[in-house]
């Protein structure tokens, strides 16, 4: 009886797209490699029964060389089925799964996705042959539009093992490899077109690196100006058209008390959606107001970026700097991705393979990459100053990262492995899957950073209530002033910023710092730790032991910076 | 005939070869298999980045980048 059906295949073969066609769950794929991290699960029913789907990590064999490998290589022990996944464009290289998956006496489906892509390429397979020689059913899919999954559904019953194929040598296997593919397969001779062209162009130094700074330039520009425009013409007239008139009403209604400081803010003050801290204000404006617009603008960009298949080229131009800090290219991944949320960017660093680049990368995202909801807020705040202050505190994270690096690289002991990456060919990327992507990642940071914001603003007010804040402000006041030369109470946007550094970014305002201060202020708050979400996650991924080294580096850091800053900014 | 072998980072760009051997273990060895790189296989490199960056290569018709020292690890024979 089957209950628990795996999707296993090499990186980047579509595993992912072919699973949410099945379970009509919503994942997210890429063009490039590893993707997928952890596994996902979702259920099917065939014939009214229910079935377990999961969607493990890619693998380019049974042998696992990082921890997203093993972890697919965990599921396959669980499975009663196993539905393979392959890159019909690249059959020789995937069959080596496909043979080792067959080995274990499993019952096993072969999916050849990206089938369409095989004409463009010239690729002739005859998967009639194939499945006579593997034993096994062989199904053709384009999951990117449904094709061929109806007939994947239908035919999972007739999965099954081949008692003839046994377990043999690495080289056993190639042998049996070529001698399938010599029976299945004809390649085309095709001269080179326009994709070849550009792929070659975005990849060779000389035209590789302007046309990188070309990109990151637009990008950047992208997210800017779409999030500008979605503040300016619909989330700020909302709140100042519509919901101030409503919010001013509400106060007059509840007069002074604790319930108006907590939902409202002060009574009798001016209504500041940054500053006054309610939970129907500061609490609402913040996340949807200040920080939504720009997880959009940059969600879609990336979502773009990504299903091109860029970025794999990306981890090449820059393979060099990323070297030399302990990592290799694909360390931008985790950067990118860190610079919409920290905790999908410190799950990417499991592509990594040695513990020594996993932690020099997740230290190099906690401290110097901010977030979307904090640049959102330091783009609010600052960018009425200027956009110099807003560089300064860019410059001084990007003058971090390659510091720490270099130093992080020196000390921490272990190996980097060379990079070693599949660049994949680059796809359009279709516009509905572009807006799907964006949606399913807006929608989990509504699902998981708004509780921590509404919590945050809960757990200041009463803090201030029972008098804690003061008492700590007060405590630390000589230490603020004396080292960093801000105010006190920055402290206590400090405390916050461990919940959420959005608010943190809004309470600093309230202060009437100076912009040079300013500057210090969020540039200590990016870096001295990271939100309680993203703790979480980088006590599991790099253990207890590694993240207080981590911590401890991270606080070290913060001291040393806003010290140097204050130099360097205010003089002595 | 005598045709020279030489190691991946020798050949020159747009050159096409032969891999004859990769030198290293057996874990180095299996992991560059089963990404395709394999002896017999026609290679190509289709861009070296400056000061001892990565290579990339295609085989049949797939690309991949790969550090230099692995590279220097892969032996080749120019065709």
């Amino acid at each position: 009886m089957i209950k628990k059906i795996v999707l296993m295949g090499n990186p980047n073969v579509g595993k992912s797209v072919v699973f949410s066609r099945l379970t009509g769950a919503n994942v997210i794929a890429s063009n490039y490699p590893g993707t997928t991290v952890d596994f996902s699960k979702g259920k099917m029913r065939i014939k009214g029964k229910p079935i377990e789907i999961i969607d493990a990590p890619g693998t380019y064999s049974l042998q696992p060389t990082n921890k997203a490998e093993e972890v697919a290589f965990k599921m396959l022990k669980e499975a009663d089925m196993v539905i393979n996944v392959v890159d019909a464009t690249n059959l020789e290289r995937n069959l080596y799964l496909t043979l080792e998956l067959l080995e274990k006496n499993i019952p096993v489906i072969v999916v050849l996705n990206l089938w369409d892509e095989t004409r463009h390429l010239g690729i002739h397979i005859d998967e009639k042959k194939l499945e006579k020689l593997l034993g096994v059913p062989v199904v053709p899919t384009i999951a990117l539009t449904g094709e061929g999954i109806n007939t994947l559904v239908t035919r999972i019953k007739e999965a099954r093992t081949n008692e003839e194929i046994k377990p043999t040598s690495e080289e056993g296997r190639w042998i049996e490899i070529g001698s399938i593919i010599n029976k299945v397969e004809q390649v085309e001779h095709r001269h080179h077109n326009i994709r070849d062209i550009i792929s070659d162009l975005t990849i060779k130094p000389i035209t590789g690196i302007p046309i990188s700074f070309g990109i990151i330039f637009c990008a950047f520009w992208l997210v800017r100006l779409i999030g500008e425009n979605l503040i300016t013409y619909i989330f700020d007239p909302i709140f100042n058209e519509l919901y101030h008139p409503l919010i001013i009403r509400l106060s007059e209604w509840i007069g002074p008390g604790f319930i108006h400081k907590l939902l409202i803010g002060e009574f009798g003050v001016e209504i500041n959606f940054i500053e006054s801290l309610g939970l129907l204000t500061t609490g609402l404006y913040i996340p949807f107001a200040a920080v939504l617009p720009y997880i959009i603008s940059f969600y879609f960009t990336l979502s773009f970026l990504e299903d091109s298949g860029y970025l794999p080229r990306l981890a090449t131009l820059v393979d060099n700097v990323f070297h030399r800090l302990g990592m290799h290219g694909h360390g931008i991944i985790p950067m990118f991705l860190g610079l919409g949320c920290n905790v999908p960017g410190a799950l990417s660093t499991r592509t990594l393979e040695s513990r020594k680049q996993r932690f020099i990368s997740a230290t190099l995202l906690a401290i110097c990459v901010p977030c979307m909801a904090q640049l959102a807020m330091v783009f609010g705040v600052l960018g009425r100053y200027g956009l110099y202050y807003i560089g300064l505190v860019f410059l001084t994270l990007a003058i971090l990262y390659i510091v720490i690096g270099l130093i992080l690289n020196k000390f921490v002991k272990g190996e980097s492995p060379e990079i070693f990456l599949e660049i994949p060919s680059y796809r359009r990327p279709s516009l509905k899957a572009t807006f799907k992507k964006t949606w399913m990642r807006i929608r989990w940071f509504l699902r998981e950073a708004i509780p921590y914001l509404f919590l945050g603003v809960l757990v200041i007010n009463f803090l201030y209530f029972i008098g804690v804040l003061q008492w700590f402000g007060n405590a630390v006041q000589p230490v603020m002033v004396g080292l960093f030369g801000l105010p006190g109470d920055a402290s206590i946007a400090l405390i916050t910023g461990f919940l959420r550094k959005d608010i943190a970014v809004g309470m600093l305002v309230s202060l009437n710092m100076a912009p040079l201060q300013l500057v210090i202020a969020v540039t200590m708050l990016t870096v001295y730790f990271p939100c309680v979400a993203t703790f979480a996650v980088l006590i599991k991924e790099l253990g207890i032991r590694d993240m207080l080294k981590s911590a401890a580096i991270m606080m070290g850091v913060a001291v040393i910076v806003g010290f140097l800053l204050r130099i360097i900014l205010l003089g002595i | 005939m005598n045709k020279k072998t030489i190691p991946l980072t020798h050949l020159s760009l747009r050159g096409e070869a032969k891999i004859i051997e990769l030198v290293g273990g057996r874990g180095f060895q299996r992991r560059l298999r089963v990404m395709g790189v394999r002896e017999g296989q026609k290679i190509k490199v289709v861009s070296k980045q400056p000061f001892h960056g990565p290579l990339t290569v295609a085989i049949n018709g797939c690309q991949m980048t790969l550090g230099r020292g692995m590279a220097q690890r892969i032996i080749v024979e120019e065709l």
